[in-house]
């Protein structure tokens, strides 16, 4: 398989950068068409500015980025992204706001009207998956933060983006609910083959859910290890308390440990 | 319990504004105040009888003038709160003009609107709407422009335009805040109305009361008023009930129910 996202030798100044110092420095990652990436590194290592530029929702200074075979030069329209904070809009019920996507993308976005029906159909059903079944109609202020992430999981996914970006979508939750939200995903990303990229600060997070885990220095960011995860898929909590996983974990934290004694 | 503390708050209203007239009432009388200082609310309500023709008359202008200029400030400040949110460029640009034009006491316009115009209904409609877009496209370019990043990150990497994302998120997300701004605007524009018609009008609620000082007509200046702030109050009333409605989803909080 071909990279599906290609972040080659790319630096990153933001305009509004004081110091103009980089936030990310000769970064490269290559992520396969269908692969669950993840990315951990110390706080403040630009994961984020990672995620804003295969989104193209920043340009590289330098260096280039490529998904799907174009090189970025706008926003890629073909991504979904969920954050820590669900930014479900306040006004607009569950479903409604599951359906916003619809009314921005093409070709979606010009046949909404004719197809309300269908697509709402289509926004149940995805609710149904998460365990939202027939919450559509609740406003997001009326459902538990878990709720709320797995609803904006699911505007993420609703019109079928071939990359999924997700920066810490499960930092604010407790801890049960964001093991429940990992099987989730899990298997939303088994069932669709969407390629995935998730930012974390939780390495067992990462060793949970990823095929591959890159692992970033601290400011100016790059990668400094690139771990693949053998652990058989399905994968089953269970065996996030087996020897195999906790040794990954483990190797990781070094990393990460070492990353922040360099900064 | 809570059904007996609703009720106490449904009557409280009531029983403060009965009770302030009272208490004025009460005042006059004991201390002998001279109706030509102060009359008694029941003079002002004698005086309301007597002119009801004159003062329904006069009202339902001023009412007119109000709701006019209104319309125009809304629908003005709703275009120029939406330019202003969307571009920093317009909105430095244009802040300063907006201010001072803001800080010029509307009653020293309102010579400038009869050298134009000349005496009518166009003063007092135009001093309404003058006195009144401020606020709300103060409000609604806040609205506008505190646009949380993420949710526009999750929409442009949808794709979206500036413009889609004013229209699904600035615009709703700026709703209470417009409906706020309503219920300076619409009190504003009643004093703008009211001053246009004092200076530029043969007829409404300000001519009335123009006339009636020249005339020393004590209770009638007093009816007048009483009458203006009674219609002032039914319009603010309205503006809270079409908020309540529109932006209910605002209003989520234990501060917005108490």
């Amino acid at each position: 398989m071909k990279a599906f996202v290609d972040i080659h030798d790319v630096t990153h100044i933001y305009g509004g950068a004081e110091d103009g110092a980089p936030a990310v420095q000769g970064l490269s990652l290559k992520v396969r068409e269908g692969e669950f990436a993840a990315i951990v590194g110390p706080s403040g290592c630009g994961k984020s500015t990672l995620m804003k530029l295969a989104t193209g929702l920043q340009f590289p200074k330098e260096g280039t980025v490529i998904v799907d075979g174009k090189q970025v030069s706008a926003p890629v329209k073909l991504a979904g992204m969920a954050f820590q904070n669900p930014t479900m809009l306040p006004w607009r019920t569950t479903l409604q706001n599951l359906l916003l996507p619809l009314e921005i993308v093409q070709p979606h976005r010009s046949q909404i009207r004719r197809r309300k029906a269908e697509y709402v159909a289509k926004a149940e059903a995805l609710l149904a998956q998460v365990g939202l079944k027939g919450q559509g109609d609740k406003y997001p202020w009326q459902l538990s933060g878990g709720m709320q992430q797995r609803a904006s999981l699911c505007r993420a996914l609703i019109h079928e983006p071939k990359l999924l970006m997700l920066d810490e979508p499960f930092g604010a939750l407790d801890a049960f609910t964001r093991e429940e939200l990992w099987c989730v995903i899990r298997d939303l990303h088994a069932q669709r083959g969407v390629t995935v990229i998730l930012v974390t600060h939780d390495l067992r997070e990462a060793v949970f859910l990823a095929d591959r885990i890159f692992c970033m220095s601290s400011r100016p960011g790059r990668i400094i290890v690139e771990r693949e995860v053998e652990l058989p898929r399905p994968r089953d909590l269970e065996v996030t308390y087996t020897p195999a996983f906790t040794d990954i974990v483990h190797e990781l934290r070094g990393h990460i440990a070492h990353a922040r004694k360099a900064a | 319990m809570a059904k007996r503390a609703d009720r106490t708050l449904a009557l409280a209203p009531w029983v403060f504004t009965i009770g302030f007239f009272l208490l004025w009432e009460f005042a006059c009388r004991v201390l002998g105040v001279s109706p030509f200082v102060l009359p008694a609310p029941s003079s002002v309500l004698a005086a309301i009888w007597e002119y009801r023709t004159q003062l329904t008359y006069h009202g339902f202008h001023t009412l007119w003038m109000t709701l006019a200029g209104f319309g125009l400030a809304v629908v003005f400040g709703l275009l120029l709160g939406m330019a202003l949110g969307a571009s920093q460029i317009v909105n430095a640009g244009s802040y300063p003009l907006l201010v001072g034009f803001n800080s010029i006491p509307k009653v020293a316009v309102v010579p400038i609107l009869v050298f134009w115009f000349g005496v009518g209904w166009l003063p007092p409609v135009l001093t309404a709407f003058l006195i009144s877009f401020f606020p709300i496209v103060v409000n609604v370019a806040t609205g506008i422009s505190t646009i949380e990043p993420e949710t526009e990150d999750v929409l442009r990497a949808l794709g979206a335009s500036k413009a889609d994302i004013i229209m699904k998120v600035g615009v709703p997300r700026a709703m209470p805040y417009f409906f706020g701004s309503l219920k300076v605007a619409i009190t504003l524009a009643y004093v703008g109305s009211v001053i246009g018609e004092q200076n530029a009008s043969n007829v409404g609620i300000g001519n009335l009361l123009t006339r009636a000082s020249a005339a020393f007509e004590v209770p009638l200046v007093w009816a007048a008023l009483v009458v203006l702030a009674v219609m002032g109050v039914v319009m603010y009333t309205m503006t809270v009930m079409v908020e309540r409605s529109m932006t209910g989803w605002a209003q989520r909080s234990q501060m917005a129910a108490a």
